[in-house]
């Protein structure tokens, strides 16, 4: 394992290996390596590259090193009032550049945003071993392409992030979670959508198969107090809402947010119209698990099933499916990212080699890797 | 005027007609507009200074139309602008001598609102505003708010990532957009994100996004809409300076606040506001604030409250709060009339667009007034002081030789002021032409090359809005070559001083 210290180091050994004809795999710590196909590639850990470079709450702005843990990075901006609004969730050795690079987001990304919105700026390594910056270090910009967009959620398939600058936000002063029972799927996305197109102000909804559904108000405390007070009337037509303790809610959410405890040993993540979620869950086998977030618009599902029924379902509801755990064979069979269409795959292969012409970072974790390889100097 | 823009091929001027007559077989009717006095209307974009008559206007009504335009424009190597409403001001939208201005005008309808989900398909002449109008019957808006948005349209929004004053609180046009249709170059229609958040693969409509239409043509825009907030309220803050204004400002956020809008304006913006609305502006302070908060009215309540008493704590001399809308609007009258009310005390002005860290502003002031003393011309600041973004007014006259030159290089300075204490050219207007020669003062050479790479990638013969945010033009091949070539190799065709 390659082990750089800094930008410079991961520069050299990108250089390095683009000049050999290997290839790298760019590594945080490592919680997502079972996220695509299996592969043989000559991993680059970005761990050893920790620590913040500037944090200023009152400017809303965040730089750290890649390799910071996310637990970290958390524990910092609530040290201060602050968090990343997106939610970001994952195992104890996360970082921060991983989270951002697999686009990871919880319950708060239908209102707040995924990590892609929050991503400010960068210092990265392209496949070609060249130092680049791209965005800023200011919340609002629009000078030059939106790079970190690009980096955000493209799975170090681009470039090395170094240094991720990030936007941060208040966290709320106080947080309700209130609670339906008994709801059956259709029912229950057509509270959360009722509760997320009021005005409210609903910052999360989520349902799980029991038929809880969960929704939270987030805020300063008068105004939570009187969003509770109107929100089971403006649901009245759809179900009964009571408060839920924090210490109940926390695990139904976590569920909800990383489908944590389904069933089965295959897991899917779709996204799709919200107004397609019951319909989705309704075409699945007798004993397929289930949790559903953003209100209906992600969806986990559970199974042992290892055909690509929950994929073909996804894709007929104008919505796509992402293999995020399965046994290896079926990993090696089936692509973890939704098939897009030949244009958009043949447009993301050119970006590709616009930033790794080598193919460095195509490591057959994806099917469309094979793509780069074609690619001569 | 400082800035050049690519001298144009003689060969395409040469084959006007014949690019007209294959133009018109695509687009029937009056879609192809080429006499030169009709030309005339579409000469320059918001940025008035720089004028230039285009080739010829194509105005198709299809997006089988649009493809069939570009792609023979592909296959010609005529090169073509988009254009939406021309509002940019930032010269985005400026014609070439020798390029086709592709009008997106006639793409108008919305074609499906969705209110369970939250989402509006629109096509991309549809104006930003008339999104909103759409939807507030059944108590929706589209959040981000350009002061152009009676004009500008969905489209332009998408290729220049348009704010507003509520861009803090609800983002900017990138995060309220899920999916495009645009056609590439050379004539492709691709479709990129769509219903849901958060597609697999490269977030490819992140970097079209903000392009300003270098990478490809927005035929077809799904947004997200919001629920209306129930109420807002403002609160109309003066202060002895802005080094004052900007600490209250600091302490808002701080005590995790977010508002919809905080909007500064400086001593010859209230002067010049004042004067021209008459809306009750303070005239004995040095900076303004207008604090807005939207959302349930239980919470606008206690904000109001909360930062009323963070003002008086950081020196406020006149605090007044909203009691009613028609008061509200009129905080807003005086900001919203910024803009044409620094147009009537002088002939022309130049509107700047930088960000900058907030902690540096009072350093920013001091440093721009030492300028303006420099260069002998005024300037009068409105500041989106939330998220750091400034707009400098440069007051000058055009018709006394040699001025706007003066504004124009007294504006870049401004620029190179805000990169040097860690902000950007541009927080919301686009670098276009009017910042593309500054990028230099922002980015290395090698990351600009990244970002031409990504150009390259969409639309490799550099057909496609060209002479536009990028200072040097870089051959595709050339970029794709490595480890050799540091040096730039200027496009030919692009004087450059």
């Amino acid at each position: 394992m390659l082990e750089p210290r800094d930008a410079a180091d991961l520069a050299e050994i990108v250089a390095d290996a683009a000049a050999q004809g290997r290839k790298l795999e760019l590594r945080g710590g490592g919680t997502k390596a079972a996220f695509g196909a299996p592969r043989e590639a000559e991993v680059a850990s970005l761990a050893g590259l920790t620590g913040v470079v500037d944090y200023d709450p009152a400017e809303l702005v965040l730089t750290v090193r890649a390799g910071t843990l996310l637990s970290d990075v958390q524990a910092l901006v609530a040290s201060e009032g602050q968090m990343l609004a997106f939610e970001p969730w994952g195992e104890p050795a996360a970082t921060i550049g991983g989270t951002v690079a697999a686009g990871v987001a919880g319950s708060r990304r239908v209102t707040a945003g995924s990590a892609r919105d929050h991503l400010l700026g960068l210092t990265a390594v392209s496949g070609r071993g060249e130092v680049f910056v791209a965005g800023a270090k200011v919340v609002k910009n629009v000078t030059g392409y939106d790079l970190p967009k690009l980096m955000a959620g493209s799975w170090g398939r681009l470039g090395a992030m170094a240094e991720l600058t990030l936007k941060v936000l208040p966290a709320p002063r106080h947080v309700v979670t209130l609670a339906a029972r008994g709801l059956a799927p259709a029912a229950a996305h057509a509270a959360m959508a009722c509760a997320l197109g009021s005005r409210a102000d609903v910052s999360a909804a989520a349902a799980l198969p029991d038929g809880t559904v969960l929704l939270r108000v987030a805020g300063f405390a008068p105004s939570v107090a009187a969003r509770c007070a109107v929100l089971p009337d403006l649901l009245a037509g759809h179900c009964a809402l009571e408060a839920m303790a924090e210490d109940e809610a926390a695990p139904l959410w976590r569920q909800a947010m990383a489908g944590e405890a389904l069933r089965g040993t295959v897991r899917w993540d779709v996204h799709l119209p919200p107004r397609h979620a019951a319909e989705l869950i309704a075409a699945l086998p007798e004993g397929t698990d289930w949790a559903m977030d953003w209100g209906g618009g992600r969806l986990w599902i559970g199974t042992d099933r290892e055909d690509q029924a929950v994929r073909e379902a996804a894709a007929r509801l104008g919505g796509e499916a992402r293999l995020v755990v399965a046994p290896e064979a079926m990993r090696a069979r089936l692509n973890a990212f939704h098939p897009r269409a030949r244009s958009v795959l043949a447009l993301e292969a050119r970006v590709r080699r616009a930033f790794d012409p080598k193919g460095v970072f195509a490591t057959g974790r994806f099917a469309e890797d094979g793509d780069a390889d074609a690619v001569s100097a | 005027m400082t800035i050049a823009m690519p001298v144009p091929d003689a060969e395409t001027l040469a084959k006007r007609e014949r690019i007209a007559r294959a133009l018109r077989a695509i687009v029937p009717g009056e879609g192809v507009i080429d006499a030169p006095e009709a030309l005339r209307p579409w000469e320059s974009d918001g940025l008035t200074a720089y004028r230039q008559p285009p080739l010829m206007v194509v105005l198709p009504e299809t997006t089988a139309q649009v493809s069939a335009v570009l792609k023979w424009c592909h296959a010609e190597g005529v090169k073509v602008v988009p254009r939406g409403a021309g509002t940019s001001l930032s010269g985005g939208a400026l014609p070439l001598a020798d390029a086709v201005l592709l009008g997106l005008g006639k793409f108008k309808r919305i074609l499906e609102v969705d209110y369970e989900d939250r989402v509006a398909v629109v096509q991309p002449g549809v104006t930003n505003l008339a999104i909103t109008q759409a939807v507030e019957a059944r108590g929706f808006y589209y959040a981000p708010d350009p002061s152009s948005q009676i004009a500008c349209t969905i489209g332009g929004n998408v290729a220049e990532n348009s704010g507003g004053v509520h861009c803090l609180k609800y983002g900017l046009t990138t995060n309220n957009v899920l999916g495009v249709e645009i056609v590439m170059m050379n004539g492709e229609i691709v479709r990129l994100g769509g219903r849901h958040l958060d597609p697999c693969g490269l977030d490819l409509l992140g970097v079209v996004v903000g392009s300003e239409g270098l990478l490809g043509v927005v035929t077809e825009v799904t947004v997200r809409i919001l629920p209306k907030p129930e109420t807002a309220r403002a609160v109309l803050v003066g202060f002895p300076d802005a080094e004052q204004a900007g600490a209250c400002v600091a302490q808002v956020i701080a005590e995790g606040i977010i508002p919809a809008g905080m909007e500064m304006m400086d001593r010859p913006a209230i002067h010049a506001a004042e004067a021209f609305v008459q809306v009750g502006y303070p005239l004995d302070v040095g900076a303004l604030l207008i604090v807005e908060v939207d959302g349930p009215a239980a919470e606008c309540d206690f904000l109001i409250g909360e930062i009323a008493r963070i003002a008086d704590a950081n020196g406020a001399v006149t605090s007044r709060v909203s009691e009613n809308e028609a008061e509200r609007m009129a905080f807003w009258a005086g900001r919203k009339a910024a803009f044409p009310a620094v147009g009537r005390i002088s002939p022309d002005y130049l509107c700047m667009d930088g960000t900058i860290p907030r902690r540096r502003l009072p350093d920013v002031l001091r440093r721009m007034e030492e300028l303006s003393g420099e260069y002998g011309l005024r300037v009068a600041n409105v500041f989106h002081a939330g998220d750091g973004n400034l707009h400098p007014l440069i007051l000058y006259d055009a018709n006394v030789p040699g001025e706007l030159d003066k504004a124009e290089a007294f504006g870049a300075d401004i620029l190179r002021l805000c990169v040097s204490v860690g902000g950007v050219l541009t927080g919301e207007h686009g670098v276009g032409i009017e910042k593309r020669d500054l990028m230099p003062a922002m980015f290395s050479e090698a990351d600009l090359k990244q970002q031409q790479r990504v150009k390259c990638a969409f639309d490799p013969e550099l057909l496609l809005n060209p002479g536009k945010v990028f200072p040097v033009l870089h051959r595709c091949a050339e970029l794709g070559r490595m480890h050799v070539h540091h040096g730039a190799l200027p496009h030919p065709e692009l004087p450059r001083f």
